[in-house]
């Protein structure tokens, strides 16, 4: 493989080959070491880093997006916007509440969707109503294990929902 | 920890090259990102978080069916070349081994279950990364060993989950169903008839999205591409499994037929890439790790169109994972410059060669069978 030059500062050693696909066209960017990190990339595990930062830039910069993006901070850890669009990481738990009026129009932009429809977690101490969430949420994952044929989990699903339902 | 003789399969049963497919997936991946509630996610997590997640996970491992016999490694305690060895064999990530040449973080640990192939990464970025990592194709497999995983540890651990957003992660792009299940594929007939562009294109409008080996380019690392669910949010775990593995057969179905008309089209010259390919592994003296594996993926095409019929996939797989830095320094008992990395590279590569692939009563088989694409 000839040398490639990292296309943003001219160095010759790109190292990091980037290819995206954004509104169906796909393009491919090298990068040096330094330029990539500079972007947030570092070869690294995280499939979602790059469009979720160019996200959060979007939202920023959208003036028809009213959005307090810039000030405030989580009441518990401390993160700011300003760490949060550095980053694009939130700082702990607390933060999904505390920044609760932006999250639903960036995670809108990301996943298409604003609220969870997966598994439905059953803490140790559950309430009755975290016991009733959880069941609705089993019985949902029975009708589709039984409509996908999969009886072997429909038939481990029902014993779960019969622990759970009162005697 | 010296060895790894405490981890089940050495951490290396994704390698074995069995589950359907296996000649082109190599491995499937389904993780689950869990945070406890009260304590900072990794990156703005202090000591004390850490260590109290250490804690109460350890404690809930002891009472977990599927952990309990397992095996708990500390990153802290592990040598340098062992983290890079784990990082290499895929079992944890860059992330948890810390900032490059630092010491990683107290608290940091992985802990194998000796029973199923599944594993369970402690303070990286998330507070737990549960991963299953199995051989082939096999997306409901590894997912059902993880859901089984996460009620058990849900029963004991308060895990951080709100009714609208789901459970809770560091980065947005995780949150909701916290999972994400990639499947390692080797797409070389896409690639070399031009039709790569259109498959990835395809899988982009599925919500899918790919990257290369390592997180580097495509073509440049042999062919080799992770296809995952980009949405973690607004659909249930099982519908985004099913998308998956319905793309997945699909850019398989691609693939085959692709090779197909590679051969039908122009035999000549795909025997005589893949010989050379061959050729040059078996004779090398020095080879860098991208070198090896631009040949490699010749080699892996040439076995799977049963043009090389002494090789095991398997012998492949090897190559690859014992051909990266750490392992060849490992193998060689000290440090190795990058000169010396490559020499024993090639050395080791053609060490399996010759004892693991016969493919000599075979040559010749491209004058047997004479060619379509010449005139």
């Amino acid at each position: 493989m000839s040398n490639m030059s990292c296309e943003k500062c001219g160095s010759t050693d790109a190292v990091v080959h980037l290819t995206q696909i954004v509104n169906n066209h796909m393009s491919t960017h090298h990068l040096c070491q330094s330029c990539a990190a500079e972007k947030g990339l570092d070869a690294g595990p995280n499939v979602g880093d790059i469009p979720l930062l160019d996200v959060i830039k979007q939202i920023a910069d959208d003036p028809a997006v009213d959005t307090h993006w810039g000030g405030g901070e989580c009441s518990f850890c401390g993160l700011t916007h300003a760490d949060f669009r550095k980053t694009g990481r939130l700082g702990c738990p607390q933060c999904y509440e505390s920044f609760a009026a932006e999250l639903p129009d960036l995670l809108r932009r990301v996943h298409r969707a604003t609220k969870h429809v997966g598994k439905v977690y059953l803490p140790p101490d559950p309430t009755a109503s975290d016991m009733e969430k959880r069941l609705d949420g089993l019985r949902r994952r029975l009708d589709r294990a039984i409509r996908s044929e999969d009886f072997e989990r429909a038939a481990e699903i029902r014993d779960e929902i019969r622990s759970m339902e009162p005697a | 920890m010296t060895d790894f003789e405490a981890i089940p399969d050495h951490g290396l049963g994704w390698m074995e090259a069995s589950g359907e497919h296996s000649d082109i997936v190599l491995s499937t991946r389904v993780r689950i990102a869990r945070n406890l509630q009260g304590h900072a996610f990794g990156p703005r997590a202090r000591v004390n978080d850490r260590e109290a997640v250490l804690r109460d996970f350890r404690d809930s491992a002891q009472r977990s069916e599927v952990l309990r016999d397992g095996v708990l490694v500390e990153m802290p305690e592990v040598a340098e070349r062992m983290r890079r060895i784990l990082h290499e064999r895929r079992l944890v990530t860059r992330d948890l081994l810390g900032e490059e040449g630092a010491e990683p973080f107290n608290g940091t640990a992985v802990h194998f279950s000796a029973t199923e192939p599944v594993s369970v990464m402690v303070n990286e970025e998330d507070h737990l990364r549960v991963q299953s990592l199995v051989s082939g194709l096999r997306i409901q497999e590894a997912w059902r060993i993880v859901d089984r995983l996460d009620d058990e540890l849900g029963r004991e651990l308060p895990f951080a989950y709100h009714n609208d957003f789901g459970f809770l992660t560091s980065c947005p792009t995780n949150v909701g169903t916290g999972m994400r299940a990639s499947v390692f594929m080797h797409l070389p007939g896409l690639v070399l008839t031009k039709e790569i562009g259109r498959a990835l294109r395809g899988l982009s409008e599925m919500g899918l999205t790919f990257r290369g080996l390592y997180g580097e380019g495509s073509e440049v690392v042999g062919q080799f591409f992770q296809v995952s669910n980009q949405i973690t949010l607004g659909r249930t775990e099982e519908d985004l499994l099913d998308d998956l593995e319905r793309s997945v057969r699909t850019v398989i179905a691609k693939e085959l037929e692709a090779r197909h008309v590679m051969l039908r089209e122009a035999r000549l010259i795909t025997e005589d890439k893949i010989w050379r390919a061959y050729g040059l592994l078996r004779h090398a003296r020095s080879l860098s790790f991208d070198e090896l594996m631009a040949y490699l993926s010749s080699v892996r095409l040439g076995v799977s169109l049963k043009l090389l019929p002494g090789l095991r996939v398997y012998s492949l797989n090897k190559i690859m994972v014992f051909t990266q830095p750490a392992h060849l320094e490992q193998a060689a008992g000290r440090d190795l410059t990058p000169e010396e990395s490559d020499a024993h590279r090639a050395s080791y590569v053609r060490r399996v060669l010759a004892t693991e692939g016969d493919v000599s009563a075979i040559e010749g088989s491209a004058a047997d069978d004479p060619p379509s694409d010449r005139p």
